[in-house]
């Protein structure tokens, strides 16, 4: 069964067509890349699938319930996170609220039950510290937890946005460049850590120009060039691909 | 417990100041003024510290607090905890149905917006002179009383106002602490991440609005109460951009940080009156240094460097 799939998606700025009639759809519990040159229209295709930009035209759905249009903290709850190319972690938090936050979605004290601090909020605060712990130790920041996130470095702050997004426990998550900006090692680590979230059983969906990356754990591929659907398969498929290789390195 | 330990020594000073020092000026007529704007500043904070969500309209739901009180008791006869009441309830319809589309704006748009309310909100207070008694106000409210005694004296409202301003930074500290407050800083942080996270962020901001607008119509019922008196004068623009400087002063997001900048804010002028003429111009010269040197707030500012002191001591041991 596919766990997200796109209906001929289109998304036009003004003259320009970012993303125009793509289709294709994700299998579950696999990693699945999508790349392309520079401007191909893969970070306008995350904001799309999140809502973040309407599209023009088609549909997207998940689990095979239709979610274009929904708002943004809606598909959240249906179980789909992501982390953002340029980070978008709190910074006026610390490293442990951040991931706390993102246990916003299993938690459910309101504003009121916190104001007069009830007894079950104290026994839900333990819980999601307990929760976002787990995240933390998971992405192997635990010794960062009680640190301000606006002193923690670059790769650190990447790591934080899985975490913050694993503590959703989410069925769906889109990664946007997490390797850009990262040393070899950071790479490497961050590989190791992809290939654990999917074997947690969630489902990765990955925009990464580092195609060693790619071409290493992923089990589907999908290019795109100039916002279209460039050619779709597994990776070896892919790498001798000959439009993929014009679309790259021109004719 | 440990939690709660500076704000457990923030009450009992407070609570035994006045039985020290029982006839001092200081303590129980500045006192008054210092727990009402302390009230104000950290209902503000809520909003504007944590939400990061700026308001320039403040004054207007203490006034519409202190004239439902006003209006209700004397024109209408109300039980004055029923008026008060009523007046929550008014201010509660009126924030709610304001937020949506005001708090759609961000930056400099809402501070526009706000201060936009604040504004139409005195005029009203000055105009419909048939109701509030135009820029003369209205005097002679009953006196208010609680479990039948009645609040009479200054050292009886310096109880009250007390309670009500521990009440509502009890309230503010526990929110902070917890997944509301951490849904308020996110939205600060980063509107699109807090979405993505699942936080429905029109309702989170929204609901904030509403809180920080019921605290202060208490505030300003109990105001009313107390000076017996309102006038539109007390809930002009000018107080709007003096709790915004209480807040920032302190230092944003940060509950005692509100509540020392209200401090320092309301006992200023009285301390300054030594400089008579020059009173204004050291007054603003004040706020621009510490703005200056501390430009995160006197209260974060100095806990940062305590912290940052302590920790330099713990490696050199």
């Amino acid at each position: 069964m596919s766990l997200l799939k796109v209906k001929n998606l289109e998304k036009q700025f003004g003259g320009l067509k970012a993303i125009s009639d793509l289709s294709f759809s994700v299998p579950e519990n696999i990693i699945f890349s999508i790349i392309g040159p520079n401007g191909a229209g893969k970070t306008t295709l995350f904001n799309l699938l999140t809502n973040i930009y309407k599209p023009s035209a088609g549909s997207i759905f998940f689990k095979d319930k239709e979610i274009t249009g929904l708002p943004p903290f809606k598909i959240a709850r249906l179980g789909i996170s992501r982390t953002f190319q340029n980070l978008q972690v709190f910074l006026n938090m610390s490293a442990i609220e951040n991931v706390m936050v993102g246990c916003h979605l299993r938690s459910r004290t309101g504003l009121l039950a916190s104001a007069l601090r009830l007894p079950s909020v104290i026994q839900e605060e333990k819980e999601v510290r307990r929760m976002a712990e787990e995240a933390l130790h998971f992405c192997g920041l635990s010794e960062y937890k009680d640190r301000p996130a606006a002193g923690l470095p670059y790769g650190l702050l990447k790591k934080l946005e899985v975490a913050r997004s694993l503590a959703s426990k989410p069925k769906l998550l889109l990664m946007d460049e997490p390797a850009a900006g990262l040393n070899d090692t950071e790479t490497q680590e961050l590989c190791q850590l992809i290939k654990r979230i999917c074997e947690s059983g969630i489902t990765v969906l990955l925009v990464e120009h580092n195609m060693s990356l790619v071409m290493e754990i992923s089990q589907r591929v999908l290019v795109l060039n100039y916002g279209r659907l460039l050619a779709e398969g597994p990776p070896e498929q892919i790498q001798k691909n000959p439009d993929v290789i014009a679309a790259y390195l021109g004719e | 417990m440990k939690r709660l330990a500076g704000f457990a020594i923030f009450a009992a000073v407070c609570l035994l100041l006045p039985v020290i020092f029982p006839d001092n000026y200081y303590v129980t007529v500045v006192g008054l003024t210092i727990f009402l704007n302390i009230t104000l500043a950290v209902s503000l904070n809520l909003l504007m510290g944590y939400a990061g969500q700026i308001s320039l309209g403040h004054a207007a739901f203490f006034g519409l607090g202190a004239y439902s009180s006003a209006i209700l008791t004397i024109k209408y006869g109300l039980n004055p905890w029923l008026a008060m009441i009523l007046g929550a309830v008014l201010v509660i319809c009126l924030s709610y149905v304001l937020s949506r589309p005001i708090l759609r704006l961000k930056g400099h748009y809402l501070a526009m917006a706000t201060l936009g309310l604040g504004i139409i909100v005195h005029i009203f207070f000055v105009q419909a002179d048939e109701l509030t008694g135009g820029p003369d106000g209205i005097t002679g409210l009953p006196t208010l009383s609680l479990f039948g005694v009645a609040i009479d004296s200054d050292i009886k409202w310096y109880f009250v106002l007390c309670s009500y301003m521990l009440l509502s930074v009890l309230f503010s500290l526990n929110i902070a602490d917890s997944r509301a407050g951490r849904a308020l800083s996110a939205v600060h942080g980063s509107e699109i991440a807090a979405q993505m996270m699942g936080i429905d962020t029109a309702k989170v901001k929204s609901h904030i609005f509403v809180f920080s607008a019921l605290m202060a119509a208490l505030a300003g019922s109990l105001f009313a109460h107390q000076q017996d008196f309102v006038s539109p004068e007390s809930f002009s623009f000018f107080f709007s951009i003096e709790l915004v400087t209480m807040v920032v002063l302190g230092g944003l997001g940060s509950t005692f940080g509100a509540v020392l900048g209200a401090f320092i804010l309301s006992i200023l002028p009285e301390v300054l009156i030594v400089f008579e003429d020059f009173e204004v111009l050291v007054f603003g010269l004040i706020l621009m240094v510490i703005m200056i040197f501390l430009p995160e707030g006197l209260f974060v500012s100095l806990k940062n460097r305590a912290a940052m002191m302590l920790s330099k001591r713990g490696i050199g041991s």
